[in-house]
């Protein structure tokens, strides 16, 4: 194993390990995401409840903190090694049949995306962890969880300018996934002049599901609440 | 047909190069884009200017010296071609065009538009061989190779070592001449018994060389004159994972 990591291969090998990683955590989140839109919000309460006292999500959210710490540190000290690679530009380029605009502007995308999921969090992860949060009962008061519907409402409800936001993130991820996803497969190894079509289709899906799907959601609170 | 050349001129390695525009009129379009320069040449000969020095031998798309950077592309618009299988034909009359030497920090500019690619032949040189004995040529039946493997094997030894890979990544990365050159001896019997020290020193050489990552942009793969696939670069990433998977 030595030198695996210090490697420009291992340093790409622990991009696309905790990229994958974090595309599992995205679709479990969008899953839990568009129950927003089912029912008065009971469904979604409850799902925000389980996600947030269940102890393997417990467990997973250092994990998963880790995960983007480590996807964000990698890309920039690979970006850095990448420009030096290249000290003196092109007068002239061109583009060529078979590269993406996402695929050459991985690094930007994801550092809009992480300046959008610093709001993000600002909005929501921050006010559910340790603000005061409204309770509601859906047992006749025996108990009481944390009515977390009601702050994504209001917030979508009344603030278009956040739906406009979340509608960009949306997209922006779709983009940055419609390269990341078959660029992970494709640096583990797994791809061939077969699966490379396989892959590609299958990214282009999976980002279109989750741009839409996030994008979604504040288009319902807009027009729908 | 007349055209307007802009063409980098660098008179050696330490100093500042600049672009020379250069109108060149009654151009064949008949002519490849090297016999082109040959005639741009004897006329700044005739006008007792110095000519630009650009590298090229076989002039049939085989030896990999006559990479240059055409208008944005590495050897020019058409896919699949090298500088010398380009015609003029390719390019408009009154058109301008770029001409410029590869750019990457591992290819030194030696003169206008010649770079230094001894950085490819330091990888070769670190594992792109067989030295096992293989024994005398054999009956082709008594090492029975499945024909995919072949073909696979063959596609990725169509590297002709041009850097046109390089020079088209954003990032100046070899990775798809390495891989051309690991997938081509891991496929075949021969090459296997020396796989994984192979994989390992030539990812090492190319990472000290100071080539950029691969990001997976398929640009090699759109600009290799014989049309290398990325899929080898998958297999160099599998090769390289378990070699040190089990060192």
């Amino acid at each position: 194993m030595s030198g695996l990591l210090s490697s420009s291969l291992g340093r790409k090998l622990i991009m696309s390990v905790s990229g994958l990683f974090l595309m599992l955590f995205l679709t479990v989140h969008l899953g839990v995401n568009l129950l927003l839109m089912f029912g008065d919000g009971e469904l979604f309460n409850h799902a925000a409840h389980f996600m947030g006292t269940n102890p393997a999500i417990k467990i997973m959210e250092p994990i998963l903190a880790a995960g983007f710490i480590i996807h964000i540190i990698y890309a920039s000290f690979i970006t850095i090694k990448n420009q030096k690679a290249r000290p003196v530009k092109y007068a002239v380029t061109k583009g060529n049949e078979l590269t993406s605009w996402s695929s050459k502007n991985m690094y930007i995308l994801g550092a809009m995306l992480l300046i959008f999921m610093v709001i993000h969090m600002a909005n929501f992860f921050w006010k559910i962890k340790f603000g005061e949060m409204a309770q509601i009962s859906y047992d006749n008061g025996l108990t009481y969880i944390d009515d977390t519907y009601s702050l994504v409402a209001g917030l979508f409800i009344n603030y278009w300018m956040y739906d406009v936001l979340y509608i960009i993130g949306g997209i922006l991820l779709g983009l940055h996934l419609s390269h990341g996803f078959w660029s992970a497969f494709q640096t583990i190894g797994w791809n061939g002049n077969v699966w490379i079509k396989r892959l590609e289709m299958i990214a282009k899906v999976f980002a279109v599901i989750v741009a839409t799907g996030f994008s979604i959601i504040p288009l319902f609170f807009l027009f729908f609440k | 047909m007349n055209i307007k050349l802009k063409i980098w001129r660098q008179q050696n390695a330490k100093s500042k190069g600049r672009f020379e525009t250069y109108n060149l009129n009654d151009v064949s379009p008949e002519m490849s884009f090297l016999e082109m320069l040959d005639y741009l040449n004897s006329t700044l000969i005739e006008k007792g200017e110095v000519p630009v020095a650009f590298e090229h031998d076989c002039r049939e798309g085989i030896c990999g010296c006559c990479g240059v950077y055409i208008s944005g592309r590495p050897h020019g618009p058409e896919s699949k071609t090298t500088t010398c299988e380009l015609h003029m034909r390719s390019f408009k009359d009154g058109e301008t065009i770029t001409v410029e030497p590869w750019r990457s920090a591992s290819f030194p500019v030696i003169r206008d538009l010649v770079v230094d690619r001894n950085a490819f032949d330091k990888i070769q040189q670190a594992g792109g061989y067989v030295s096992v004995n293989t024994g005398a040529a054999q009956d082709a039946n008594a090492l029975p190779i499945p024909k995919h493997n072949a073909d696979e094997a063959f596609d990725a030894a169509s590297c002709v070592g041009c850097g046109a890979c390089v020079a088209a990544c954003k990032n100046s990365s070899a990775m798809l001449f390495i891989a051309a050159k690991v997938s081509q001896f891991a496929l075949l019997p021969q090459g296997k018994v020396e796989a994984e020290a192979r994989v390992n020193r030539m990812v090492a050489k190319m990472d000290e060389l100071g080539f950029g990552g691969c990001t997976n942009t398929r640009a090699c793969e759109a600009e290799c004159p014989k049309g290398i696939s990325i899929s080898h670069i998958a297999r160099l990433n599998r090769e390289f994972f378990v070699a040190k998977l089990k060192e």
